[in-house]
C-alpha cells in the first residue's frame, strides 16, 4: 500500500503526453505548466499517506 | 572598474554577504562538539533535526546555478526545460524509499559517505574507490557552476575589471571567506547560512511572480509572449536545418528525452555527495522521511523561478548568454527599487555559498574516507582524518575557483553535464545494496566501468556535450538512463557467473533501525572489517 502511494504522483508527472497540451488554461498558463506545478503539492500530499500508513 | 556600480544594490549585497560571514565562523559552537572529528567537522555530529536538515537540504540541492540555469533553459529551449519539474516530483518517493535505510545503517556502522557504505556491505575497496571517484569528479564542476552563478549576479552589480585577476576579484575574496569558515566550522557553517539563504530565496521569488506579471500584464501575456519568441526562434531554426526545437509545448519526439532525463536525474540526485551528506546529518530516519514530505515546498520554488525564463521574452530581455536573463529580468523589471535587486542577487549569491560549502566537504569525506584511509594509509586516527578532510576541502575549493580563473566556462557546464551521467552509475551498487546483497561487488565494479564509458561516448558528440542520444534511432533518451541499464544488465549477468564470496558487514537490522536510541555509532566498525 506504502509503495502504491508512492507509485501514483510519479506516473502523473511523467505522464507527459496527458499534459502536453495548452487547454485548459488556469489564470493565463497553458495546462502543461499549471498542472506540473499543482503536482508538486499532490506527490507531498502522497509522500505523506505513505508515511501516515507506515507508521504504526 | 567600479565607474557603473549599482551603489544601493551594492550596499545591500554587500550587508546580507557579511552578515552570512558571522554566521559562517559563529556556526562551529552550534551544538558544539569536537570539531577534530570527522563526524562532527563532515556531518554536524549527526545532530540535525527534522527542521534544520530541511533547511540544509533545500539550501544543498536547488543551488544558485539551478536559479540561474533552469530559468535559462526555459528561456533558451521553453517546455523542454521544464522537466526540472517533473525530475524533482519523482526524486521525493524515491527517497523516501531508499534514504532512511542506507541512514540506518550508516548510523549503526558509522560511515560517513557512499563510498563507506559500498565497503561495508560488499566487502570490496575497489568498487568503494570507484564510488568514490565518481562522487568526486561529478562534484568538482558542479562547485564551479556555483561560482559561475556568483559571478552572474556580481557582473550585474556592474563591477567590470580588467584582466583575469581584475574581473575575478569579487569572487575570489568571496571564495576565501567561504574557504576559511567550512575549514573551521565544517557542515554546521552552511547548515546555519542555509536559514538565511533559504528565506531570502523564498522571499525573493514570491515577491518575484506577484509584482512582475503585474508590471508586464499577467500571465497570460507572458506566456504568449514566450510564444511568439518560441515561434521565432522554430522557423530562424527550420530555415538553418539546424533541427533544434522550441516551444510552450512538447513535440511528441522529445517525449522519451523529456522523460528519460526526468528519471535519471532523479536517480542521480542523491547519489551526489553533497546530498548524501545532508541526508546522512539527519538526526534520524524519520527526520529524512518528513523532510521528503516537505521538501518539496522547494520544488515548487524551483518551479516558480522557472517561470522566469518566460518573463525575460515577455519583458523584451534580449542576452547571447540565456544565463544572464534572471539577472538582466531584475535589473529591468526592478529599476526604480534597486535595494531589491541587491536583495536578490545577495539571496543568490549565498545560495551559492551554501551548496558550494556542502560539496566540499562531502567531496573532503569521500576523499578521505574511500581514497586515502584504504589505499595510502589504512591506520588514520579519528583527529588526523579530520584534518586531512579539511585540507581537502580547501584543495577542492581552489581546484574550483581555477576552474573558473582559466578555463572556459562552457568547460564546467559540459563538465557538470557529465557529470549527471557519470553520478547515476553508482546506483545500482548503492541503492539496490540497500535491499540486497545479491550483486557481487566486482559484477557491480564492472557494470560501473561499462556505464562510465557509455555515458560518456552517447554524450561526446560533434559540437560538444549533449546528454540525450538517439536509441536505436527509435527514440531519444536520456545517456545516464541508457548507460545505468547497460549497467545493471552487465552487473547482474556477471553476477550469476562470479562467485560471490566476499564478507559483507552489515546486518539485516541495520537497516531497518529508525530511532537514534540504539547504541552510539559504532566507529571504527568499517575500519576492522577493512582488515
Amino acid at each position: 500500500m506504502k509503495y502504491a502511494y508512492l507509485i501514483i504522483p510519479c506516473v502523473l508527472a511523467l505522464a507527459t503526453p496527458f499534459y502536453n497540451t495548452v487547454e485548459p488554461t488556469l489564470f493565463g498558463f497553458p495546462f502543461f505548466y499549471w498542472f506540473l506545478l499543482a503536482m508538486i503539492p499532490v506527490s507531498s500530499a502522497f509522500i505523506y499517506l505513505a508515511y501516515r500508513n507506515e507508521a504504526p | 572598474m567600479i565607474d557603473q556600480l549599482n551603489w544601493s544594490a551594492t550596499i545591500v549585497f554587500v550587508v546580507f554577504f557579511a552578515v552570512v560571514t558571522i554566521l559562517g565562523f559563529v556556526a562551529s559552537r552550534w551544538k558544539a562538539g569536537d570539531l577534530a572529528q570527522l563526524q562532527e567537522w563532515g556531518l554536524g555530529g549527526r545532530r540535525v533535526g527534522t527542521g534544520s536538515t530541511w533547511f540544509l537540504l533545500g539550501g544543498d540541492l536547488y543551488t544558485a546555478y539551478t536559479v540561474i540555469a533552469v530559468p535559462a533553459l526555459v528561456y533558451a529551449v521553453g517546455a523542454y526545460g521544464f522537466f526540472a519539474v517533473p525530475y524533482t516530483i519523482i526524486a521525493y518517493p524515491l527517497v523516501f524509499v531508499t534514504m532512511p535505510r542506507l541512514w540506518s545503517v550508516a548510523h549503526r556502522r558509522g560511515f560517513l559517505t557512499a563510498g563507506d557504505f559500498v565497503s561495508g556491505r560488499y566487502g570490496n575497496k575497489w568498487l568503494e574507490l570507484a564510488v568514490a571517484f565518481t562522487g568526486i569528479l561529478a562534484t568538482m564542476p558542479y562547485i564551479a557552476l556555483q561560482l559561475i552563478g556568483m559571478e552572474k549576479v556580481i557582473q550585474a552589480l556592474g563591477f567590470q575589471g580588467g584582466g583575469t585577476l581584475g574581473s575575478h576579484l569579487p569572487l575570489t575574496i568571496a571564495f576565501i571567506i567561504l574557504a576559511l569558515y567550512t575549514y573551521r566550522s565544517g557542515l554546521r557553517a552552511p547548515a546555519m547560512i542555509a536559514f538565511v539563504k533559504d528565506f531570502m530565496i523564498y522571499a525573493f521569488v514570491i515577491a518575484a511572480i506577484i509584482i512582475i506579471p503585474v508590471k508586464l500584464g499577467g500571465y497570460g501575456a507572458i506566456f504568449e509572449a514566450a510564444q511568439q519568441a518560441y515561434d521565432a526562434a522554430q522557423k530562424a531554426s527550420d530555415a538553418k536545418g539546424s533541427g533544434a526545437t522550441f516551444g510552450l509545448l512538447l513535440k511528441p519526439a522529445q517525449f522519451a528525452a523529456f522523460i528519460t532525463v526526468a528519471i535519471g536525474s532523479a536517480m542521480a540526485l542523491f547519489m551526489y555527495p553533497h546530498s548524501m551528506t545532508g541526508v546522512l546529518s539527519a538526526s534520524s530516519s524519520n527526520a529524512i522521511k518528513r523532510n521528503s514530505i516537505l521538501l518539496p515546498a522547494y520544488s515548487l520554488v524551483l518551479g516558480l523561478i522557472a517561470l522566469m525564463g518566460f518573463m525575460g521574452h515577455a519583458a523584451g530581455i534580449k542576452v547571447s548568454n540565456p544565463q544572464d536573463v534572471v539577472p538582466q529580468l531584475f535589473l529591468k523589471m526592478f529599476s526604480d527599487a534597486n535595494w531589491f535587486v541587491g536583495f536578490v542577487f545577495a539571496a543568490i549569491a549565498i545560495g551559492a555559498l551554501v551548496p558550494a560549502a556542502v560539496m566540499s566537504i562531502g567531496a573532503a569525506n569521500t576523499f578521505t574516507r574511500n581514497i586515502w584511509r584504504p589505499f595510502v594509509q589504512p591506520n588514520l586516527t579519528g583527529a588526523a582524518e579530520a584534518f586531512l578532510a579539511k585540507l581537502a576541502s580547501l584543495v577542492v575549493k581552489v581546484g574550483a575557483l581555477l576552474v573558473i580563473l582559466f578555463i572556459p566556462a562552457k568547460f564546467a557546464i559540459d563538465f557538470q553535464l557529465l557529470g549527471g551521467v557519470w553520478m547515476i552509475q553508482v546506483f545500482p551498487a548503492v541503492v539496490f545494496g540497500l535491499y540486497t546483497r545479491w550483486f557481487n561487488g566486482w559484477a557491480l565494479l564492472a557494470g560501473w566501468a561499462v556505464g562510465m564509458a557509455l555515458g560518456t561516448w552517447l554524450s561526446l558528440g560533434a559540437q560538444g556535450v549533449t546528454v540525450t542520444h538517439s536509441v536505436f534511432d527509435l527514440f531519444i533518451a536520456y545517456n545516464g538512463f541508457v548507460s545505468v541499464l547497460a549497467n545493471l544488465a552487465v552487473s547482474a549477468v556477471l553476477t550469476l557467473l562470479v562467485p560471490n564470496t566476499s564478507p559483507d558487514t552489515t546486518g539485516r537490522e541495520d537497516y531497518e533501525s529508525g530511532a537514534s536510541v540504539h547504541a552510539a555509532p559504532v566507529r571504527g566498525v568499517a575500519v576492522a572489517a577493512r582488515g
